[in-house]
């Protein structure tokens, strides 16, 4: 087995442990390269029929080239699909930074489809190599009733006997794909011939590495036109993925003040 | 792509540079982000203090403003032969869960111990952790040898203790070797400032680690993750834990013991595999209908997971309330879930002292050897031999509170307990023998007749005893004159013959009771030993005749409900002891007398006899 049959494979145990021990539960699909490999990796696990609803936290403000590729990618794969509409920015903390409170508006739209829907799973694309903060997350991560992460109890988690009980009125965030990079993501796509959005290839001299809202997620410099590209020039860049993300980079502690209030 | 990385786990004393070794490596490979270097500095520089490396991996706000590292980070380091991730366990004391979790995963471990400071408390236990969890590829770093200007007899003196310290654990580093993270020496290149020292330098050291040899070779074990629906066929699903796989395999499911072939293997978007092999998460489908569930383990016929309802465990104690005997857990191992009791702590290691501790009770952060005890049989492996099948966590209240090992000397392998012989591939329902049902329940079915005068005390003890019992994990029931005259001898009233009747079938259906395993506790007067002979019959070698022994006074003095002074008015015919006689029994089991000892101590004689006569022996 190599590097990304191990990844595939463990990523596909995890799906199948959360859907055994967490009902109901949901995917977070942001439609980016991530969520949708992730999708991918769920039609493998569960041999073609992904078993629990995909939730797009909508904020209206995705990129139009987005709504089109979800559009299709549910006609075509068959996903159960659910639009969560989040609250505008003014419901949010209004200490956080602007574009954090913008990228915040997803947090209030999760809580509140998680509450709806009475999830007690909730599955994400997360990874490690992402974000220093992310690097400390848990595959099953336990969020309490107000949707926070308690970074300093994070429960001990080893050998895989992931613990899938939520706290009382909380759920357990599962992230499956913590342990890739994104260079295995695109070497994946490549390897499987998945479909992504056409954002993330060069137009122009610009290309997206990382997706979100059109308001708040900058191009880079690229000439990288195909996947093939995209990891060459991986391979050979030292700049970080999330560089076009604005909210990362407002103030030192932005990012982790984020993900306490339950940020993806 | 390169094969798998190297999983290398880095601990330490809190303070002795870790996270400062793995973020100047992090800089030699030229691994830091754009800018990353940059900003370290610049946030140092607010801080007022000189660049610290390890700021690259303490992300967090909070771990900045204490300096210490709160929770195991992994980071990739690309060297030009291999990929290594680092896993940084944390320093502190109180963290022994990030540290077990941590290194589990590792393969290779760097011990980080201060040139100024030496072994330290925290160096030593992490050293000890290492061994425990199995992990033998070990180097030692000295760091900080800027601090007392790279002498080296004080390496020297260091280094011969640290060599002493694992030699005592039975461990041997590969490597000791002089550093200074701060300032790169010995790291990418050897030192100038260290000329004393011709070894290799500490990449050097990490490429000849060397990655743990292939899981595939090993006996097949293939928990059963879930069974899916896939139109009309059972998909079994799981990840093989170890060994190979392929279509046409017999495969005997454990603890179940059913045998079957493998039909297919299955897939989607690509063709059905043939073959499958260790790592692998897989979907097979069988010969023949078998009902399996999650929790079940396939493997070959020939080199099966041993079958077990007691345990030998070391366990590493993470919870904050302490672990005692007799305390009861979920036992999650493979995919398998499990009630199980502490039956006993054998042997209890300080952390700290390493010496040994009192064996009342672990403590959070304390290594222990316990036995276990399951109610179900388990499919298990030594850990030494199999560990992904021999290790296993323990929950309370949803929590995880302990990690373990499984160690199966001393215990034989039960498989003959579950009455089927895999010698053909004819399926078969398993015949459930006594031994079986004693061995799930952990205690032989049997009947405990209490006998005696009315007011005498035996639904009193029946109670008592049955809840005791029951809080001990005995399957247990009480039948008395409440619960069977409303259903099962509702036809029968007063009459002499109705007496002998209730009787005999409170006699038979105690006797099926201790058949199906249980204890079961009968509380009638039955005053006539011809009527408890036919019960003792129905029972046999399970029927222990007990007899509660008060003399008429008390019993009248006490009259629970009455009924003396409803004889002594004439109310009730023919009442035991004033108008109809009671027949004490010849040779009891056992004698209760309530008149002269107060209750508890009844309760506990009972106790005691039934532990002496029907509990299993925790040595087996």
């Amino acid at each position: 087995m190599d590097r990304l049959d191990e990844l595939e494979a463990q990523s596909i145990f995890i799906l199948r442990e959360a859907v055994n021990r967490l009902q109901p539960i949901g995917m977070l699909w942001s439609i980016g390269k991530d969520s949708n490999t992730l999708l991918w990796l769920a039609r493998k696990a569960f041999f073609g029929r992904v078993p629990f609803p995909v939730i797009l936290l909508d904020t209206g403000n995705e990129f139009p080239e987005v709504y089109a590729f979800r559009d299709r990618i549910i006609r075509e794969w068959g996903l159960t699909y659910i639009d969560a509409p989040c609250p505008g920015a003014e419901e949010t903390d209004p200490s956080l930074p602007p574009k954090a409170r913008a990228a915040a508006r997803k947090t209030l739209g999760l809580k509140r489809i998680i509450a709806e829907r009475g999830f007690r799973g909730m599955i994400l694309g997360i990874r490690r190599d992402e974000q220093a903060i992310r690097s400390k997350e848990r595959i099953f991560s336990p969020r309490d009733a107000t949707g926070g992460w308690n970074f300093r109890h994070q429960p001990p988690e080893f050998w895989d006997r992931f613990n899938a009980e939520p706290p009382p009125g909380g759920h357990v965030r599962v992230h499956p794909l913590l342990g890739w990079t994104e260079i295995d993501v695109w070497r994946y796509v490549e390897r499987e011939g998945m479909p992504v959005v056409p954002l993330y290839f060069a137009r122009d001299g610009r290309r997206f590495r990382s997706l979100g809202e059109k308001d708040i997620t900058f191009p880079v410099a690229s000439n990288a036109a195909t996947i093939a590209e995209i990891i060459l020039e991986l391979e050979a860049s030292r700049e970080p993925e999330r560089a076009g993300r604005a909210m990362d980079h407002e103030s030192e502690d932005a990012f982790e003040r984020l993900r306490a209030q339950g940020y993806m | 792509m390169t094969s798998a990385p190297l999983r290398l786990v880095v601990v330490g004393h809190v303070d002795h540079g870790k996270s400062t070794l793995i973020g100047r490596l992090l800089h030699e490979l030229g691994a830091l982000p754009t800018g990353k270097a940059d900003e370290l500095r610049a946030v140092s520089e607010r801080r007022g203090v000189a660049i610290e490396w390890s700021f690259a991996l303490d992300a967090f706000q909070a771990e900045r403003d204490q300096a210490v590292t709160i929770d195991t980070t992994r980071v990739w380091l690309r060297l030009p032969e291999r990929d290594i991730v680092v896993i940084d366990a944390p320093g502190h004391r109180e963290f022994l869960a990030n540290m077990v979790s941590g290194a589990a995963e590792a393969e290779a471990a760097l011990l980080v111990v201060d040139a100024s400071e030496g072994m330290q408390e925290q160096t030593r236990r992490h050293a000890y952790l290492l061994r425990l969890l199995g992990l033998e590829q070990i180097a030692v770093v000295v760091n900080k040898l800027d601090l007392v200007d790279f002498s080296e007899p004080r390496y020297r003196e260091l280094e011969g203790a640290a060599r002493h310290f694992l030699a005592e654990l039975g461990l041997t580093p590969r490597l000791v070797l002089p550093i200074s993270a701060r300032h790169g020496d010995n790291l990418a290149l050897a030192s100038a400032n260290m000329p004393w020292y011709q070894g290799p330098t500490l990449m050097e050291a990490l490429r000849a680690f060397e990655v743990r040899p292939s899981r595939e070779d090993l006996p097949l074990r293939l928990p059963i993750q879930d069974v899916y629906r896939q139109d009309d066929r059972r998909v079994l699903v799981g990840r093989i834990e170890s060994g190979r796989l392929g279509v046409g395999d017999t495969l005997l499911f454990s603890p179940s013991n059913k045998l079957a072939r493998i039909k297919s293997l299955e897939a989607w978007n690509a063709p059905p595999p043939a073959r499958a092999v260790a790592g692998q998460s897989v979907g097979i489908t069988l010969d023949r209908p078998l009902f399996v569930e999650r929790g079940e383990i396939a493997s070959h016929q020939e080199s099966a997971p041993r079958l077990s309802n007691v345990l030998h465990a070391t366990l590493f104690w993470l919870a904050s309330t302490p672990l005692t005997a007799g305390q009861r857990l979920r036992l999650e191992i493979a995919t398998a879930d499990a009630a199980i009791t502490v039956e006993s702590i054998e042997r209890v290691i300080d952390t700290d002292s390493l010496g040994p501790g009192p064996v009342d009770a672990v403590q959070r952060d304390q290594v222990a050897e316990v036995v276990l005890r399951s109610r179900a049989l388990l499919a298990l492996d030594e850990h030494g031999h199999l560990p992904r099948t021999g290790r296993f966590v323990l929950r309370a209240n949803g929590e995880t509170v302990a990690g373990g090992l499984a160690s199966l000397r001393d215990h034989p392998d039960q498989r003959h307990a579950v009455g089927l012989a895999p010698e053909n591939l004819t399926p078969v329902d398993h015949k459930v023998t006594r031994a079986s049902r004693s061995e799930r329940f952990g205690h032989r079915g049997g009947i405990l007749w209490l006998t005696g005068l009315s007011g005498a005390g035996k639904s009193t003890l029946a109670m008592a005893v049955e809840q005791h019992l029951f809080r001990r994990g005995y399957a247990v029931y009480v039948l008395d004159g409440d619960n069977v005259r409303s259903g099962l001898n509702a036809n029968l009233g007063f009459s002499p013959e109705d007496r002998v009747e209730n009787i005999r079938r409170v006699g038979e259906v105690a006797a099926l009771f201790a058949d199906a395993g249980f204890l079961c506790i009968t509380a009638f007067i039955s005053p006539y030993r011809t009527d408890r002979a036919r019960a003792r019959q129905a029972g046999g070698d399970a029927f222990h005749e007990i007899y509660i022994r008060a003399d008429l006074e008390t019993c009248e003095r006490r009259d629970p409900k009455g009924l003396y002074r409803r004889a002594r008015a004439g109310e009730i015919a023919e009442f035991t002891g004033i108008s109809a006689p009671y027949e004490p029994p010849e040779s009891p089991e056992l004698v209760i007398d309530t008149t002269r000892e107060p209750i508890e101590a009844c309760v506990e004689q009972i106790l005691r006899h039934i532990a002496t006569s029907f509990a299993i022996t925790s040595r087996m």
